[in-house]
């Protein structure tokens, strides 16, 4: 479909262009990936505490079963993806490029369900409070990258009353196509699934964003949520980081989320698109996340592809049913090119918050050495959060943390917007990066 | 029971592995200042058609020179050798822009050196010097060689410039004798306004033509490589002043078009206020500095010892471009909010 056909105007102030690149995959409707034969699934696939295990090698699993215990309030239970033995429970290498605790199941080749999972056809009847137990149970986080436990965001103080719903489809990181095609092949369960996050917080606006460079994602879920008026389709400019949630919400709702506050803070949630699938999931069938799209794509993978993968598949195995990687390839990331991280093996399994993985052959990829800033300033027109990049920069690079800090860098989310414009190729996320460690060292 | 090995992988991948984001933009150092020299061509040819091969002499000493001493400088100071940034090229080529076509040839030498090896290496090379490297160098060699740096010579009609014959400037005549004198020269005001947008007039190499220099000036706010926030401020301060206070005949009786459009102002404007490093970064600090430098400028030309005040103007604001940088910061997305929400 022509990309032009639809103007968002909905905004917000920096940014960048970067070449998307989503044709490589965008058209190709998801298939579903290969049950792995050994599935590594860590403990720690959110944001807070890790879980504990709770099997025991030579433990036979069901697909569903819960294998990872919640330790805290923020923190969310993992399953097994799988049928099979549980094999190991060790520290395996993890996305975070740190060998992390995992468990790994073995698989039996039967795939079969837990006994006991709840079927929920008139879910409507459940009050926000079960609604919200299920979700929980479910293991659901933040599914666009961040991986933030979805029921602590469902559960805002009293204080600070919720009135808005935000989906987020806007999928500004380049490559990435898993959520156009989640919004293109389960749009019903999509607004179904933000219909639940309204009954929860006791909502009567959703709004979901996307990006106008996806005409038929917006228009397959206007069709999804014709009909009723609590479910807005929202487009918006395409441009990066349109997807981070401040910047969609401050191009929705028009609000600003407060420096150093949470879009709770001006009555606004917002979840990723996959969450909500995964939501309508967990609610109507009783099903906990042990699956989700996941976007094979860059040239350095010979046939990009969309699939649907188990937690704890292997990116080796992903990329070889998406043909393998070509000659060139020389980096893999873990999500997009502007915010995902490279590994620096294929062992690393899919974990929840995985959108793709992203290969880029050796051409595509820049080893050229930094230059001192020239102070162009096209940092501080990119900055979405209307930073001094290359001030920041600067400091960090001399040592001066607290500099950095006092020119506001824990506003920095990092979405690369400076690095990515910047001439003399400084590495300025890097560094930002290294110096909030360097910070939270001193506080400790 | 065993402890569970970990596996190893079957064959050896050599991935690249670095922090995000992995994609960049096509826009380089480098490539700024080349299409920056670039953009100064049409100016650097009128100097040509103007001034004949004297011109052509200044312009190769100052290139050779900065060239030279960028790398002499690096190689003493034992720093990786950067000539091709293009930075050392662009700064001699201002700087002989800068300078008058009758200039014995060590003024340009001398001038290159003092703005590489000085003002730009010794300050920290590329990105740390404080003032503008070219005008250092002019500046340096206008107070060391006073006399020549003041004598311009009239357009010439041959290339080899036998011809050429010392005049006055424009501003040195406004100064010295005033309007009569030059509407005396030049006949109508029509006329004198054609020549200095043509650029037919005793000056600098480069500044002369302010139809030329604004051709540069476009191609540049196209690609924005630069932005109108120091060069229009500043020129329309220089503008308004100038009819305001620049008039015998008391207040608003200047000639405002006949100040925008000589002297150094329009190179100064367009092509050394905006340099990025010694410029301020922040927008809105980058307005402030040009109508600073504008309000110098016409307190130079109306009221100083000098008739034409951009070089001064333009360094003294250097001075306080991290300054205001640092004052005029951007209001961070949600900073203001956030107090009138926080309890």
């Amino acid at each position: 479909m022509e990309a032009t056909s639809l103007k968002a105007h909905d905004t917000f102030s920096g940014g960048v262009h970067p070449a998307d690149n989503k044709y490589l995959s965008a058209h190709k409707p998801t298939v579903a990936a290969t049950i792995p034969k050994r599935a590594v699934i860590p403990l720690s696939q959110h944001i807070g505490a890790p879980t504990k295990p709770l099997v025991v090698i030579g433990q036979e699993v069901k697909k569903g079963e819960k294998i990872g215990e919640t330790t805290g309030f923020v923190s969310a239970p993992v399953h097994a993806s799988i049928s099979g033995k549980v094999v190991a429970i060790a520290n395996f290498p993890h996305i975070l490029g740190v060998d992390l605790p995992a468990v790994v199941i073995e698989s039996d080749g039967k795939d079969e369900w837990v006994a006991g999972l709840k079927e929920n056809p008139d879910y409507n009847m459940l009050s926000p409070e079960e609604l919200k137990k299920l979700v929980q149970d479910a293991g659901i986080v933040g599914m666009g990258g961040a991986t933030f436990p979805t029921h602590v965001k469902l559960s805002p103080p009293k204080e600070k009353p919720i009135d808005v719903v935000i989906l987020n489809g806007a999928e500004c990181e380049p490559y990435l196509t898993s959520d156009h095609r989640l919004m293109l092949e389960k749009s019903k369960e999509i607004v179904e699934g933000l219909r639940i996050l309204m009954r929860i917080l006791n909502v009567s606006k959703g709004y979901i964003g996307i990006e106008s460079n996806k005409p038929d994602a917006i228009e397959a879920m206007n069709k999804a949520a014709a009909g009723s008026s609590d479910v807005k389709v929202w487009p918006v400019k395409v441009k990066y980081p349109q997807g981070a949630e401040k910047m969609l919400i401050k191009a929705i709702a028009g609000r600003t989320v407060p420096a150093g506050g949470l879009p709770m803070d001006i009555g606004v949630v917002v979840q990723n698109v996959g969450t909500a699938e995964a939501i309508y999931n967990a609610v109507r069938y009783g099903r906990p996340l042990i699956e989700r799209y996941v976007t094979v794509t860059g040239r350095g993978v010979k046939e990009p592809k969309n699939f649907l993968a188990r937690i704890g598949t292997p990116f080796s195995q992903l990329i070889e049913e998406a043909g393998g990687l070509t000659d060139a390839a020389a980096k893999v990331i873990s999500g997009g090119p502007m915010m995902g991280m490279s590994q620096y093996t294929l062992d690393v399994p899919v974990i929840k918050g995985t959108s793709g993985i992203t290969v880029l052959p050796r051409e595509e990829v820049s080893t050229k050495p930094y230059g001192p800033c020239i102070r162009c300033a096209r940092c501080i027109d990119a900055c979405p959060m209307k930073l001094q990049p290359s001030l920041i920069g600067v400091f960090i690079e001399k040592g001066h943390y607290q500099d950095a800090k006092d020119y506001n860098l824990m506003d920095c989310f990092e979405c690369g917007s400076c690095t990515f414009v910047c001439p003399a190729n400084r590495p300025i996320v890097q560094w930002v990066k290294k110096a909030k460690k360097e910070l939270a060292k001193k506080k400790n | 029971m065993d402890a569970p090995v970990k596996e190893q992988p079957k064959e050896q991948l050599k991935l690249i592995v670095s922090i995000g984001p992995h994609m960049h933009d096509t826009e380089s150092t480098s490539k700024i200042m080349w299409t920056v020299s670039g953009a100064l061509l049409p100016a650097t040819l009128m100097s040509v058609y103007y001034f004949g091969l004297p011109a052509i002499m200044v312009i190769l000493v100052c290139l050779v020179t900065s060239l030279l001493a960028e790398a002499g400088m690096q190689l003493l100071l034992k720093k990786p050798v950067t000539l091709s940034d293009g930075s050392a090229f662009l700064t001699g080529l201002l700087l002989a822009l800068n300078l008058p076509a009758n200039a014995p040839l060590y003024i340009p030498f001398v001038g290159s050196v003092v703005a590489i090896m000085i003002a730009k290496q010794l300050f920290g090379g590329l990105g740390y010097n404080i003032f503008n490297p070219a005008l250092v160098g002019r500046a340096f060699v206008l107070v060391s060689f006073a006399k020549i740096m003041t004598t311009f010579v009239a357009p010439v009609s041959t290339f080899m410039a036998l011809d050429a014959k010392t005049t006055a400037t424009p501003l040195v005549l406004l100064k010295e004798e005033g309007m009569a004198k030059l509407l005396e020269i030049y006949h109508t005001k029509a006329a004198l306004y054609q020549d200095l947008f043509l650029g037919n007039r005793a000056g600098s190499l480069g500044e002369t033509s302010v139809i030329a220099i604004l051709l540069g000036a476009a191609y540049l706010m196209m690609k924005r490589y630069i932005t109108w926030h120091i060069p229009i401020p500043f020129i329309a301060t220089v503008g308004i002043l100038t009819w305001v206070f620049g008039g015998k005949d008391g207040l608003m009786t200047g000639d405002p078009i006949l100040h925008m459009m000589s002297g150094g102002l329009m190179l100064g404007a367009f092509f050394m206020a905006t340099d990025y490093v010694t410029g301020p970064s922040v927008r809105s600090a980058q307005v402030v500095f040009g109508i600073c430098a504008g309000a110098l400028t016409t307190l130079i030309r109306l009221k100083g010892g000098y008739p034409e005040g951009v070089m001064f103007a333009i360094l003294l604001m250097n001075c306080f471009a991290p300054l205001l940088d640092r004052g005029m910061r951007s209001r961070v997305f949600g900073k203001a909010v956030a107090q009138g929400v926080k309890k």
